[in-house]
């Protein structure tokens, strides 16, 4: 069943990613009235990218950026096999210190530029993940995701707050508008772009597929919220899922980008007040 | 006829030589609703590294040569270029400039001219799209040639 989890989820998360991507890119175009690109474009992307000349400012980039992809692809696997779920957020931020490290590997200042702000977003949304896995130890006595997915009652019950929090700081991680200060799916000409100045054909075909590992996996940790014992609970996940990446578009597309100093101070203040609050509730009621 | 083949996911970059901002108006108009070349795939990128399409509007000046030439080098093949607007194209009314050089053919090798004064939106996209199926040539071309040297 674990092996079936991890296989699934190494093998489909690129496509769901990407697929989701392409939806987004189109519901984005609707929003602003436009007809938008076809629905496969992101694997279009993925197709060219992969086919051109490879062009590496140095020689760690490449293998900064595989790992990047690999701990992501770990950490995913980890909570899809119903493993510990405090090991698999650690992983997720290690991941992204490999992006920050291959980022910075380079001379230029566009993507110096980009690995600080990379290292601010952290700052911003790590306190928030970790008070997570405490929040589902407390809720449901185990940081096991296997446990957390067999309890009678959905997580989402006792823990709302957490979900809400979750929400906020998955606009970071799917790098929304307002939060999206490293790089962004719009503003292509700006210095928001600076994480992915020096990447190049393959070596940023090897970044968006680890992006869309970890889209997959943030979904998952809110479907984690919505399943329970009963089978009927999961496709109430998915649905719960598409729902949330759809709040995060809608919000891209509402709202203006934002200084790192209001993104550290929002996530923290938002943080302390949903999962702090909920967690609180949690210890007391326990 | 038959069909020709477009080129998908194809991303430009955009560089003004010594433009009147007539052209490049232009070129920004048509990333609007109203034109939307999104629908191509196409994103307007600021990097070099990861653009396909050079499009360059205005004419070549002696300050602008080595950076047009710089830019060009710095994309990874396959990559096409595309000249809008008649000053790009030939050097235009600046022609006989002292400090103009003439059109983008004079520093880098064009695939696509697109004339107008200001070239319009219509005009570019059309252009671009042709840049489109030619860009898909190269890809092909410089695809067989991996396969050969690999072989």
């Amino acid at each position: 069943m674990q092996a079936i989890g991890v296989i699934l989820y190494l093998v489909l998360a690129p496509v769901v990613g990407a697929l989701l991507d392409g939806i987004d890119r189109k519901v984005s175009a609707r929003m602003q009235g436009r007809q938008g690109p076809p629905l496969l474009q992101p694997f279009y992307d993925l197709g060219k990218l992969f086919t051109k000349q490879m062009l590496a400012v140095n020689s760690v980039q490449m293998l900064l950026n595989l790992s990047y992809l690999i701990f992501l692809a770990v950490a995913g696997s980890l909570l899809f096999a119903g493993e510990d779920l405090l090991m698999s957020l650690f992983m997720l931020s290690t991941a992204d210190m490999f992006l920050v490290m291959g980022a910075s590997s380079d001379s230029s200042p566009f993507s110096t530029l980009g690995a600080g702000r990379e290292m601010i977003q952290i700052m911003a949304y790590e306190p928030m993940t970790l008070l997570l896995a405490v929040g589902f130890y407390l809720a449901t006595g185990s940081f096991q995701a296997g446990d957390i997915v067999s309890q009678p009652v959905s997580a989402v019950v006792t823990m709302p707050g957490f979900l809400l929090g979750l929400l906020f700081i998955m606009n970071i991680k799917l790098r929304k508008s307002p939060f999206d200060l490293s790089t962004s799916h719009h503003a292509h000409q700006e210095i928001v772009k600076g994480l992915t100045t020096e990447m190049a054909g393959p070596t940023l075909a090897v970044m968006s597929i680890a992006e869309y590992y970890e889209m997959t996996m943030m979904l998952g940790l809110v479907g984690l919220f919505f399943v329970n014992s009963s089978p009927v609970s999961w496709p109430l996940a998915v649905l719960a899922c598409l729902a949330a990446f759809f709040l995060e578009t809608l919000w891209d597309n509402a709202s203006a980008r934002v200084k790192w100093r209001t993104v550290l101070d929002g996530c923290w203040v938002v943080t302390l007040l949903t999962g702090g609050l909920n967690g609180l509730i949690l210890m007391l009621v326990r | 006829m038959a069909k020709t083949k477009l080129a998908k996911s194809p991303w430009m970059l955009h560089y003004d030589g010594s433009s009147c901002n007539g052209c490049d108006i232009e070129v920004l108009a048509c990333t609007t609703p109203r034109y939307d070349i999104e629908r191509f795939g196409i994103i307007n990128t600021g990097d070099p590294f990861q653009a396909d399409i050079l499009l360059i509007t205005g004419g070549v000046n002696f300050q602008s040569e080595s950076v047009i030439k710089q830019i060009y080098t710095q994309m990874p093949d396959p990559k096409v270029v595309v000249a809008v607007g008649i000053c790009a194209c030939t050097g235009g009314v600046f022609k006989d400039c002292y400090n103009i050089k003439g059109g983008i053919d004079t520093v880098i090798p064009v695939d696509v001219y697109v004339p107008g004064c200001a070239a319009r939106p219509q005009a570019i996209i059309d252009g671009v799209v042709k840049a489109l199926e030619i860009l898909q040539q190269k890809r092909e071309a410089y695809a067989a040639h991996r396969r050969q040297g690999k072989a």
